[in-house]
C-alpha cells in the first residue's frame, strides 16, 4: 500500500481592507512569522496601500499621489500576498469561513482580519447626494475635488473640525474661494477653547478662508448640481463645490450582518478579537473599551497586538491609547491633548500673546498635567504630552511649565527647541550630522511614523539622544494630525515587546539568573539579543540577584569588559582610583614611572580629580595595572565614578566641614557600585561649593550645623541643578542616605537613565518619602547596596591575579 | 590559500570575539549564539573600530565605537549606513577553528 501523503497546507489569512492599519498588521506579522500564512488582501480602492495622512498635501498640490504610496505592488508580490484591489467585500460567511465580494468571488479563511476603516458621515439633509457634494476620505475624493477646483468658483466646507480646516486650506491653495460653515461658536471646538479658536479663525481668515459660525445647515440647493446651501435661519450662501467634513463613522455593516457584535464600531477585546475568535479587527472600524480611534499611532499599536496573536505568540494586550492632535495646515501650529477646557476642580496655567498669535494653556490636577492646548508655538507639545502620559509630578517647575523643558535649566540645545522654525539645512542630530531637511524627507518619502523608524532610517537621535525632542517635533509637524508621539508602552528594543519594567519584574518574580535565561524565558526574537538589550538585561539580572546572578562579560559593553575606556583608535585609557582626589608624592611618582616605562602617549588630569593614562594598547593593560598597584577607577563604566572634594577644614580658611575625609569615606563605601548609568558625587566643605556639588548625581555641601544633601544634578549633556534631599549631621548619616538614595536609583531607574531624568520622572517627594521619611526602608536599601557591593571585587586586581581574563592578547599571531 | 589553525573554539568567548594578527592586518574572529564562527577584517568601515570587541548576535556585529551594524555574511554595513569589510573563510573541525588566508606560509 502506498503511504498517503499528508498535505500540510498553510493556514489562510484573509485581510479585508488595504489601508494603513491592515497593512501595518500584515507587516508586523511578516516580521514575526513570515511563513505562517497564505495571505489574501481585499481593498476597495484601486491603489496599493498609501499614506492617508498625506491627502491634504496632495489636495493642496504640494505632493503627487505616487509619492504617498507606502507599499508598492512589488511589496505584495515579494511576500507572496494575493492582492485584490478595487474589490469590495460584501459579506462574511462565518459558517463556511469565507468572504464574498461584490463581483462574485469568494475567499476561504482560517483567520480573518477586518481593517475596513471608516466612512465620512453625511449630513441627513435634502440635496446631500447632488453632484458637486463631496466627502473627504480617500484618494478618489481628492482626485474629484482637485478636478472640480480647477473650474474655480466658491467652495463651502460644512464642518469646522480638523479635516474641514485642512480641506479648506487645500482648496484655497487651489485658488477657490472657501467658506467654512460650523455649528459651534468657534472652529475646532473639540481641540480648542474659545480663545484659541478665535486666534485660529483669525489666522485662517488672513489666508483668505471665510467662516460662518453658529450655523446649522438645512438644505443643499440645486437641481442638477449644487448651487448653494440654506441654513435653518433661512439665510443662504452660494456654492459650486460643497464638502462635508462633519465626522467619520466606523464601517460596521458587513461585520454586523455576519453577527459580530457592534456598537459605534466593531467590538474587540484586548487581543483585538471580535465576537468570533477567528476574526480580528484593527483600525478605525474598531471599538475598544468604548473608544474608537482615528489617529495613526493607536492604530499601529492595535496592528502590533493583533499581529502578535495572529503569529501565535499570544503575549501582548492592547490597553487603549492616550492621544493628542495637531492641525496640519502649513504655517499654523496647533496642539491639543486630554482635557484642555479645565474648569471646576482643575488649575490652569496660561500664556496669551495675542499680537504674536501665541496661546498656551496647561490644565493641572493634583500637580499633574491632565491636558493642554498650544497655539502658535507647539514646540513643548511632545514634552507636555509625555508629562501627561507619565503622570509626572510638576510641582517643582509648574511656574515655568508653559515655557517648556528648555527653561528648566535643561538647555541641551538652547534656542533650538523650535524645530519647525529651523531651516532645512539646520543640523538636528549633532552626533550623526543629520539635517532637518533629510529627516523631513525621510518621513515623507519612506513613510515613517515613529521615532524608532526615523532613528533606523536616518540615524537622527540614534546616538546620545539629546535631539529626541526635536525629532519628535519634526514627526509631529510633518505628519500633522495623525502623529501621536511615542507609543505609550516602549519596548526595551526590537528584540522584544516587553518594557524595561516588565523585564525587571520577570527577572525578579521568575528568578532569572542570566541574560540567556531571560532571553529564552521571555521569548526574545533574536536569541543573541542586540547591543541595546544585552547590557540592560545583564544589569537588571545583576541588580536583582547580586549573589547568584551571572555577570556575563559578553553582555557588557567593551569598556566594562576590558575595564578600560576604548578610544577612537582602538587604544584604551587607564584611570586608577584616587579616593576623594587626594593623592601622595609616592603614588604620583609610581604613576609617572609607569607612564614613562610604557611610553604612554598622553597623561591628563580628568574632570574628576584624577589622572588619565591615554593611548594604552589592550595587550599592555594587565601589565600596567600590575605596576600601578591601584584599584580600578571605574571611569569606563556605568558605575560610581569619582567623589570630588574641595580642601575643607583641614586647610581652607573658609571651610566649615571636613570635605576631603568625607569624600574618601564615601568613595571607599561606594566603589565598585554598578548603576543604570554613571554616578558622580562631590563634597564641598562650605556653601561656596567649590566642588560643584549641585551638578552631581549626589552632592554634599557642608554647612556649620552639618551637611546638606542634593540629588539629581547634572553638568553634562543637559545641565540640571540638583535638588535638596535633606540635611543631616554626621558622616555616618551622609553615608547611609547616599547608599539608600543610590540603591533606590539602582533598583528603580531604567538602564541608561541618569539620576537627573529619573528624579524628574518619579518626583523628589516620592524619593524623600522612601529614603528620608521612612527609616526602615532607608536602612533596608542601604543594606541591600552593602550586600551587592560585597559581591564585587576590584577587576584590575582580579585580572592581575589571573582570576579575570580580558583577552588582552590576540588569539594568534600569524607571521608573513 | 592556506588553512591556519587558530585554536579551540572555547578560546573565543560565546557571543564574543577575539582577533588575529596577520600580515594583512588584524582579523576579527567572532562567535555567535549557535557557535557559528565569522572572520572579517577587524576595522569597521566607518571609523576603523575594532569589530572583535563589538556585540555579536546572529550574523550581525555591532561596532563598539558608534554602533554601526555589520552583516558578517555579506561583509556589508546594514542600512542606513554604507561600507564593506573583507570576509575570510573559516571552518571548524572538531573544536578546532581554522582560518583561510592567502599569501601566508602555513
Amino acid at each position: 500500500m502506498n503511504p498517503v501523503a499528508v498535505q500540510h497546507r498553510k493556514a489562510r489569512l484573509v485581510v479585508v481592507g488595504n489601508g494603513m492599519a491592515g497593512i501595518r498588521a500584515v507587516e508586523e506579522l511578516l516580521k514575526m512569522a513570515p511563513e505562517l500564512y497564505e495571505i489574501t488582501i481585499f481593498g476597495d480602492e484601486p491603489h496599493p496601500n498609501y499614506n492617508r495622512i498625506l491627502l491634504t498635501p496632495v489636495l493642496a498640490g504640494e505632493m503627487a499621489l505616487e509619492e504617498t504610496i507606502l507599499n508598492p505592488l512589488g511589496w505584495y508580490a515579494e511576500h507572496g500576498i494575493t492582492l485584490h484591489t478595487g474589490s469590495r467585500v460584501t459579506a462574511i460567511d462565518r459558517v463556511k469561513r469565507q468572504v464574498l465580494t461584490e463581483d462574485g468571488c469568494s475567499a476561504p479563511y482560517d483567520r480573518l482580519l477586518l481593517a475596513i476603516g471608516a466612512a465620512a458621515a453625511i449630513a441627513p439633509i435634502p440635496g446631500n447626494h447632488l453632484p458637486g457634494v463631496f466627502s473627504y476620505r480617500d484618494m478618489s475624493d481628492v482626485e474629484e475635488l482637485t478636478r472640480s477646483s480647477e473650474l474655480g468658483g466658491e467652495a463651502v466646507v460644512i464642518g469646522g473640525g480638523l479635516l474641514g480646516l485642512e480641506v479648506a486650506h487645500g482648496l484655497r491653495a487651489r485658488g477657490m474661494g472657501v467658506t467654512v460653515v460650523h455649528r459651534r461658536a468657534w472652529p475646532l471646538d473639540k481641540q480648542l477653547d474659545a480663545r484659541g479658536g478665535a486666534l485660529l479663525q483669525k489666522a485662517m481668515e488672513d489666508r483668505g478662508v471665510r467662516f460662518l459660525l453658529d450655523k446649522e445647515s438645512a438644505e443643499i440647493l440645486g437641481d442638477t448640481h449644487v448651487t448653494g446651501l440654506r441654513f435653518t435661519d433661512d439665510s443662504e450662501i452660494s456654492a459650486d463645490v460643497l464638502v462635508m467634513t462633519i465626522g467619520i463613522k466606523p464601517r460596521i455593516a458587513i461585520a454586523q450582518a455576519a453577527g459580530l457584535q457592534c456598537e459605534t464600531g466593531i467590538l474587540v477585546n484586548d487581543t483585538l478579537q471580535t465576537y468570533d475568535p477567528r476574526i480580528y479587527a484593527v483600525g478605525e472600524c474598531v471599538q475598544h473599551r468604548g473608544q474608537t480611534y482615528g489617529l495613526v499611532a493607536p492604530l499601529f499599536e492595535q496592528a502590533k497586538v493583533a499581529a502578535n496573536h495572529l503569529a501565535e505568540y499570544g503575549r501582548m494586550r492592547y490597553q487603549g491609547s492616550v492621544t493628542s492632535t495637531k492641525l496640519k495646515v502649513t504655517g499654523i501650529e496647533l496642539f491639543s491633548a486630554g482635557d484642555f477646557m479645565g474648569g471646576e476642580g482643575f488649575e490652569e496655567v496660561t500664556l496669551l500673546d495675542g499680537n504674536q498669535g501665541i496661546y498656551k494653556k496647561v490644565i493641572l490636577q493634583d500637580n499633574k498635567v491632565v491636558g493642554g492646548l498650544l497655539y502658535g508655538d507647539t514646540s513643548i507639545g511632545p514634552w507636555l504630552f509625555q508629562l501627561m502620559r507619565d503622570g509626572t509630578d510638576v510641582s517643582a517647575f509648574r511656574d515655568n511649565i508653559v515655557f517648556g523643558e528648555t527653561h528648566l535649566g535643561n538647555s541641551g540645545h538652547a534656542g533650538e527647541n523650535q524645530a519647525s522654525r529651523l531651516a532645512d539645512g539646520a543640523e538636528i542630530c549633532g552626533c550623526n550630522g543629520v539635517a532637518k531637511g533629510s529627516i523631513v524627507r525621510a518621513i515623507r518619502e519612506q513613510g515613517l511614523f515613529t521615532l524608532e523608524e526615523v532613528r533606523k532610517c536616518t540615524k537622527a537621535s540614534a546616538s546620545c539622544g539629546s535631539c529626541t525632542g526635536l525629532v519628535e517635533q519634526l514627526l509631529a509637524s510633518t505628519l500633522g494630525g495623525f502623529y501621536d508621539s511615542s507609543p505609550k508602552k516602549k519596548a526595551l528594543c526590537g528584540c522584544t515587546d516587553f518594557t524595561h519594567q516588565e523585564i525587571r519584574d520577570a527577572i525578579i518574580q521568575q528568578k532569572l539568573l542570566s541574560v540567556r535565561q531571560t532571553f529564552a524565558r521571555l521569548g526574545w526574537r533574536h536569541p543573541g539579543g542586540c547591543a541595546t538589550c544585552r547590557p540592560a538585561v545583564n544589569y537588571y539580572v545583576r541588580t536583582a540577584w547580586p549573589a547568584e546572578g551571572l555577570d556575563d562579560a559578553q553582555s557588557r559593553f567593551i569598556n566594562e569588559r576590558a575595564h578600560a575606556n576604548i578610544q577612537k583608535d582602538g587604544t584604551y585609557s587607564v584611570i586608577p582610583r584616587i579616593y576623594g582626589g587626594v593623592t601622595s608624592p609616592a603614588e604620583l611618582k609610581r604613576i609617572a614611572e609607569v607612564a614613562e616605562r610604557h611610553n604612554v602617549p598622553m597623561v591628563k588630569f580628568t574632570g574628576g580629580q584624577r589622572l588619565d593614562l591615554l593611548g594604552v594598547k589592550k595587550e599592555d593593560l594587565p601589565q600596567i595595572w600590575a605596576e600601578l598597584g591601584m584599584p580600578s577607577g571605574h571611569a569606563y563604566g556605568k558605575a560610581l565614578r569619582t567623589v570630588k572634594s574641595c580642601v575643607g577644614t583641614e586647610f581652607c580658611r573658609f571651610g566649615v566641614q571636613d570635605s576631603t575625609h568625607l569624600a574618601i569615606e564615601l568613595e571607599k563605601g561606594l566603589e565598585r557600585m554598578w548603576a543604570p548609568h554613571k554616578v558622580k558625587l562631590a563634597v564641598s566643605g562650605c556653601p561656596r561649593n567649590c566642588s560643584e556639588s549641585t551638578i552631581k548625581d549626589f552632592g554634599i555641601i557642608g554647612v556649620d550645623s552639618g551637611w546638606e544633601l542634593y540629588v539629581g544634578g547634572n553638568g553634562g549633556m543637559k545641565v540640571r541643578a540638583a535638588e535638596l534631599l535633606c540635611k543631616v549631621k554626621t558622616h555616618d548619616e551622609v553615608l547611609e542616605m547616599a547608599k539608600a538614595f543610590l540603591q533606590m536609583y539602582r533598583e528603580d531607574a531604567q538602564y541608561l537613565e541618569r539620576t537627573a531624568p529619573w528624579v524628574e520622572r518619579v518626583g523628589l517627594d516620592h524619593i524623600k518619602a522612601i529614603v528620608v521619611m521612612d527609616v526602615a526602608s532607608r536602612q533596608q536599601l542601604a543594606a541591600r547596596l552593602d550586600f551587592a557591593l560585597s559581591q564585587e571585587k576590584d577587576p584590575w586586581a582580579e585580572a592581575v591575579s589571573g582570576c579575570l581574563n580580558i583577552h588582552a592578547a590576540p588569539l594568534r599571531r600569524i607571521p608573513a | 590559500m592556506e588553512w591556519l589553525a587558530l585554536g579551540s573554539i572555547e578560546e573565543i568567548p560565546a557571543l564574543g570575539g577575539r582577533y588575529v594578527d596577520t600580515p594583512q592586518g588584524q582579523i576579527a574572529i567572532l562567535r555567535n549564539e549557535n557557535d557559528k564562527i565569522f572572520a572579517v577584517s577587524n576595522r569597521c568601515p566607518h571609523r576603523g573600530g575594532p569589530l572583535s570587541e563589538g556585540f555579536i548576535s546572529g550574523k550581525i556585529v555591532f561596532c563598539p565605537l558608534h554602533n554601526w551594524q555589520i552583516d558578517l555574511e555579506k561583509g556589508e554595513a546594514m542600512a542606513p549606513d554604507h561600507g564593506c569589510v573583507k570576509t575570510f573563510p573559516v571552518k571548524i573541525e572538531g573544536r578546532q577553528v581554522w582560518l583561510g588566508l592567502e599569501g601566508v606560509t602555513p
